[in-house]
């Protein structure tokens, strides 16, 4: 059977995943879309817990309304994050993460 | 049947997330990063999460993913070439990633109800319908007849969650978007984002 647990194994992978990928690739691009993934692995996991905490015979609402404000604020990070990468571009013709480097010591 | 069915999507899940950390074409990444975020409102719907659900698929794997692919062409992206500083932060990137799943699995072991399957955690309507009119809050009608029929509705009750106890928030998530297009527009005009023009 499909107990709690094994969700918060999905989501665990998918936000180790995801962590592994934000230290790893150099790409800006692919770094942003491992930060979408890490912040879904948090949904998943506030809506297993909304479901498998049922009260008064229905799932919690108020986890899954948190769910719907991460939702919203990932799409406007998102949008926000790929307007500076663009900036980036214009200005380095490059996106790689260590192409940023004016404020190393 | 919805055992098969967990596993199968839970398998689409990270085994495409694990292809957008492995591909090297970006084009690769973010398709597969579709796929995985597809499995994931799949999951969403087998927890009863059905508007979260079509949230998911409207939101990230329509627009978002739609959003970097357009950027991705824009930029005409090459692919990455390793280097010697690139192995070493990828042996970093897999052992930190190695040290917080061990970590994350062996605390949700010890969670009180980590055990529990769906059927010990039953929906049900009508004891939630008969709960509700005891409360002696307002009312919905649709919902009230919904639960009355013996039916979860799901939109509804995020519905009056959102435009009930978390009307603050939501107004507060929309001023949130419009300084996000504010943002996008400034920095994105061609003199790099200087109002003195």
């Amino acid at each position: 059977m499909i107990t709690l647990q094994h969700y918060l194994w999905v989501s665990a992978a998918l936000f180790c995943i995801g962590l592994a990928g934000v230290v790893a690739r150099r790409n800006a691009l692919v770094v942003y879309m491992c930060l979408e993934m890490m912040l879904s692995a948090a949904n998943l996991t506030l809506v297993a817990f909304s479901r498998f905490g049922v009260r008064d015979g229905l799932p919690d609402v108020n986890a899954q309304a948190l769910v719907f404000f991460t939702i919203t604020v990932a799409a406007a990070e998102v949008a926000v994050g790929l307007a500076i990468i663009l900036a980036l571009f214009r200005a380095k013709q490059r996106i790689e993460t260590d192409s940023v480097n004016a404020l190393q010591g | 049947m919805p055992v098969l069915l967990f596993y199968l999507f839970a398998a689409l899940v990270v085994g495409f997330a694990l292809a957008v950390v492995l591909a090297r074409n970006p084009v690769t990444s973010a398709l597969c990063l579709a796929v995985s975020f597809v499995g994931l409102a799949a999951l969403f719907l087998s927890l009863d999460a059905y508007f979260i659900g079509t949230l998911q698929v409207l939101v990230y794997a329509g627009a978002v993913m739609v959003l970097f692919l357009f950027i991705i062409m824009l930029m005409d992206v090459k692919a990455e070439e390793s280097s010697a500083r690139s192995r070493g932060a990828q042996a970093a990137g897999f052992a930190l990633a190695v040290l917080l799943l061990i970590e994350v699995v062996s605390i949700s072991s010890a969670l009180k109800r980590s055990g529990d399957t769906l059927g010990q955690h039953p929906i049900s309507a009508p004891l939630a319908a008969k709960l509700r009119q005891q409360s002696g809050r307002p009312l919905l009608k649709g919902l009230e007849a919904d639960l009355a029929k013996g039916e979860l509705p799901d939109a509804k009750l995020m519905g009056e969650a959102l435009f009930g106890r978390h009307v603050f928030h939501l107004q507060l998530v929309g001023l949130l978007l419009v300084v996000a297009t504010v943002g996008v527009v400034a920095l994105s005009r061609k003199d790099g984002g200087s109002l003195s023009s």
